[in-house]
């Protein structure tokens, strides 16, 4: 047994859950956006507007911009304690990891609800 | 054939070196590797390799022939020799001792970590614990592992992180104690590696299964491992 204090649940097991469910949560969105985007080529800012005012698309694309945060985490974390071995910089890579994940998910909850 | 040879001795050597050695094979046979090997040492006795049963069994001779590791006693040179060139190296990611001769005590630790060896608190019966046939035929692609270390030294997860990284090796051993109707510390043994390291390291390029000279698949074991943590935490 490791032990790891800055990887995303603790435990490998659901780090490893978490990076899969997350990947299912992005590919859904993607392939949502996409197929909205594809199938309203003459879309204007009304309508943009009018998508993300629905509760569902907010609760999807909150729960998509989470799903990134923690799947990044878990990815940029396993990418600092494979290629970054000074304890004192991969410490400062996580940190700054850590600090945009909190920087994106406030920033998109204010766009979200900010319109 | 040209031979480019890894020399390093660190008594003598400030910093390793390939030594190009042109060597006629007898008869233009289809030799091992290992019979190469024995020519040049012949032209060169300091060089330093291991060796044993010459045969595939022991796990001595491993290394790394034009890139690709393996056992230099079954390898013939027809399966690596490419344009009439042939490099040999040590087996990457451990260090080396001298020449083709690498240090494996982290290799055995990890084989250590995992408990290579039956745990069973039931009371031991007056002759031996039996197995079914199919109880038996759960250990078949397990058991066969010799510890040449060639799967482990392949996997770039055990070069970053050789000390947490349990590595192919030591996680098929892992799975063939956790497959045997015998042992009754599957629990313990699974709690000591639910960690975001021991085998979750693994990212199934499969670069073990690819160079096992035993033709064993420990991405498969490490899949049925993560299968029993997630049947036992879900």
């Amino acid at each position: 047994m490791v032990t790891s204090i800055t990887s995303f649940g603790r435990s490998g097991l659901y780090d490893w859950m978490m990076q899969r469910v997350t990947a299912v949560i992005l590919l859904a969105y993607t392939v949502f956006m996409i197929g909205y985007l594809l199938f309203n080529p003459d879309m204007d800012y009304n309508q943009w507007r009018g998508l993300f005012d629905a509760t569902g698309m907010r609760i999807f694309t909150l729960l998509a911009l989470l799903s990134m945060v923690a799947h990044a985490w878990i990815g940029m974390w396993s990418v600092s304690t494979d290629y970054i071995k000074p304890t004192g910089a991969r410490f400062v890579f996580q940190s700054v990891c850590g600090l945009l994940a909190f920087i994106y998910v406030v920033w998109g909850i204010q766009i979200l609800w900010g319109i | 054939m040209l031979v480019s040879v890894y020399r390093y001795n660190p008594e003598v050597d400030d910093a390793p070196y390939m030594q190009d050695i042109h060597i006629d094979i007898p008869g233009g046979k289809d030799i091992m590797v290992l019979d190469l090997l024995q020519l040049l040492k012949e032209k060169d006795a300091t060089l330093a390799y291991r060796r044993s049963c010459r045969e595939g069994v022991c796990g001595s001779d491993g290394m790394n022939m034009n890139g690709k590791n393996g056992l230099a006693c079954i390898t013939p040179l027809s399966a690596v020799v490419e344009a009439d060139k042939l490099v040999l190296r040590p087996l990457p990611g451990l260090p080396v001792i001298r020449d083709l001769v690498v240090d494996m005590a982290q290799f055995y630790k990890q084989y250590e970590k995992i408990k290579p060896f039956l745990i069973n608190d039931t009371p031991a019966p007056a002759i031996e614990r039996l197995q079914s046939p199919e109880e038996r035929a759960e250990l078949d692609g397990l058991y066969e592992c010799i510890l040449c270390a060639c799967c482990s030294t392949a996997c770039p997860s055990f070069w970053w992180n050789p000390d947490k990284f349990v590595g192919p090796s030591g996680l098929l051993q892992a799975y063939r104690f956790l497959a045997d109707s015998r042992d009754t510390a599957t629990r313990e043994r699974l709690a000591d590696l639910d960690d975001p390291f021991s085998v979750f390291r693994c990212h199934g390029i499969m670069n073990c299964v690819s160079v096992c000279p035993k033709g064993l698949n420990p991405t498969k074991a490490i899949g049925k491992i993560r299968t029993m943590l997630i049947q036992q935490a879900t």
